[in-house]
């Protein structure tokens, strides 16, 4: 990609970032550590590869995503509004009561989410029910969804693994945002779910294993994804959870908490010198 | 038409197929049981409509919902144990709360099951199902409810739950023209004077038995279907039971949460005032049996209900 191009990924990827501040410090609660690390994932589907209408977010023929790791949801709020889906004035509303910013996605509440998600496991069958929609209709239309690594320790993930590859699903195309964190801790120490890279393909996937913050690497994974033909898509995305933010990069205590004032007066000190740096360019 | 005795389940399939032509977007599900729910009515006649899932329930209901949500009609079946119990909390999360226009079927349900046993015999699924904002829930009696119920769920828009049964059923509503059947309307079968014998699924045919051998007694029991456990029929409950003055329940299902706890709240909210007893599985597991025997073990037969009734109007 042009440098102008990539330039302007990380800043959205930067102002994402922010976002997510704003919203996890407002509301004194919700996961900032997965909503970090999937920046880049977010941005990169949200800015380049979902073929979406912002003012019709229910147009038929738009490429769905599904945010399966849920509790996300800062990530998934900042992509949309920063697309135009709704007025990012409202992100400090996030998990308020009355807000359609609910702690996890609400397809009922908040305009450009395809599907309601929090319990973990559930939005990759989701994502497979609305791949084979697609397979039934002759529709082109392709389904995305994010799920996390520890997520993979959810039974239901590899029922719809086995599903999405028996059905043959190259419509669809999973990204993992392999952080290596859970709440109880490394993901390789709870229960360790891993190595995805030989389960996935075990069960049939196309996998393909990227740095989740380069975007040069995330533009070639996905469109190795829409070339497969087939079966389904995995895409393995190394990450850092806390990304951007130095005290909570790779942390398992930033999974689900929010910053105090003070951590926050940090945090968005360097989040802001990030976003800085790529207006420079 | 001619009375047919067969089971829920079979009317069932055959009406998924039947229907296929007018609900193009009519699509169902199986969890590798589609010989004994019998989607496979369905499977063969429109094989490109159907979608046996494997021996994964919660990835079913999973699935069920994305083809709602990009606007398919899914019928997603198993055995209730397995839908409804199985897969609670895919049902409550993925389908009721975002109010997906997902129908799920639970056959086999309650202890006429039989030799399969406890671990097969789903006694909750009406009280799980009932707990979910939203969620309207099924129990048809005969094979024209049956057909009746089909489509009057595929007809609305949002989340169902309808029960099967195992057993051959009587045949209770063959002269009735097609589209009697409204969700949420109970069907009052006979009326009477000293006793209301409210039921649902396999048990109308009992209590309609049990009225006869009431009347032999000198006994007037109205009988009502409540084919809809929810929302439930509460004006025609409150109603039968003010007239009659004493009230039976009876359900192939424990006697906490389904249609004995329903009635019970609609006639404390009702201030209506009267005798209930329930016919129903009491707080107990199943176990394997002949079908039709168990019936009798667990207290689900017509004289049940006529005991039932009895001990009703001795509390007057």
């Amino acid at each position: 990609m042009e440098q102008s191009e990539r330039t302007a990924l990380r800043r959205a990827a930067a102002r994402l970032r922010l976002d997510v501040l704003e919203e996890v410090f407002s509301a004194q609660s919700g996961h900032p550590g997965g909503a970090l690390s999937s920046a880049e994932i977010l941005t990169w589907l949200y800015q380049k590869e979902l073929n979406i209408r912002p003012a019709q977010p229910r147009w038929p023929d738009r490429d769905r995503f599904v945010l399966s790791k849920g509790h996300s949801s800062p990530g998934l709020y900042a992509a949309l509004a920063r697309r135009g889906f709704f007025d990012p004035a409202l992100l400090p509303t996030f998990r308020k009561s009355g807000s359609i910013l609910q702690g996890h996605p609400d397809m009922k509440k908040c305009p450009g989410v395809d599907m309601t998600s929090g319990s973990l496991g559930q939005g990759v069958s989701a994502a497979c029910g609305m791949a084979l929609a697609a397979r039934l209709d002759g529709a082109p239309w392709r389904v995305y969804t994010l799920l996390g690594d520890g997520e993979a320790e959810e039974g239901q993930v590899w029922e719809a693994a086995m599903f999405a590859a028996h059905k043959k699903l190259d419509n669809l195309c999973w990204i993992v945002d392999s952080n290596g964190l859970q709440i109880d801790g490394r993901v390789e120490d709870v229960a360790g779910p891993g190595p995805l890279d030989k389960k996935f393909e075990g069960f049939g996937f196309h996998v393909l294993k990227v740095d989740g913050h380069d975007f040069d690497a995330l533009e070639a994974a996905f469109a190795a994804a829409r070339a497969e033909k087939g079966r389904p898509t995995v895409i393995l995305a190394a990450t850092v959870k806390g990304k951007g933010v130095s005290f909570m990069e790779d942390q398992v205590g930033w999974h689900g908490k929010a910053p105090n004032a003070e951590q926050y007066a940090l945090a968005k000190e360097e989040l802001e010198a990030e976003l800085a740096r790529w207006e420079v360019e | 038409m001619e009375p047919i005795k067969e089971a829920t389940r079979v009317s069932f399939g055959k009406a998924l197929a039947e229907l296929a032509p007018e609900y193009p977007g009519l699509v169902v599900l199986d969890a590798d049981l589609a010989a004994a729910t019998r989607t496979d009515i369905f499977a063969a006649a429109w094989p490109d409509r159907f979608i046996d899932c494997g021996i994964a329930e919660s990835n079913m209901i999973g699935v069920a919902a994305g083809l709602a949500a990009a606007g398919k009609i899914p019928v997603a079946a198993s055995f209730a144990m397995f839908s409804a119990g199985r897969a609670f909390e895919q049902i409550r999360n993925s389908v009721g709360y975002p109010h997906l226009n997902v129908k799920i079927a639970g056959s086999h349900a309650g202890v006429s099951v039989g030799e399969d046993g406890a671990t097969h015999q789903c006694l909750e699924d009406i009280a799980l199902m009932r707990t979910i904002p939203g969620m309207t829930v099924l129990c048809p009696a005969d094979a024209f409810s049956m057909r009746e119920a089909v489509r009057a769920m595929l007809e609305f828009q949002g989340p169902a739950y309808i029960r099967l049964g195992r057993l051959a059923v009587n045949s209770l509503y063959h002269d009735r023209p097609a589209g009697w059947l409204r969700i949420g309307k109970g069907e009052v079968l006979r009326t009477g004077a000293d006793v209301t014998l409210l039921a649902t699924g396999l048990e109308v045919q009992e209590a309609v038995i049990a009225a006869g051998l009431l009347a032999e007694q000198g006994v007037s029991a109205a009988v009502a279907d409540l084919h809809t456990l929810k929302p439930l029929d509460s004006e025609l409950v409150a109603r039968l039971a003010s007239q009659t003055g004493a009230v039976v329940t009876a359900e192939e299902h424990s006697a906490i949460g389904g249609l004995g706890d329903a009635v019970l709240a609609a006639l404390a909210d009702a201030d209506v005032r009267v005798p209930l007893e329930k016919v129903a599985v009491q707080d107990v597991y199943g176990h394997s049996g002949k079908g039709d025997e168990l019936l009798d073990e667990f207290g689900l037969r017509a004289g049940d209900i006529v005991a039932a009734a009895l001990r009703a109007i001795a509390r007057k």
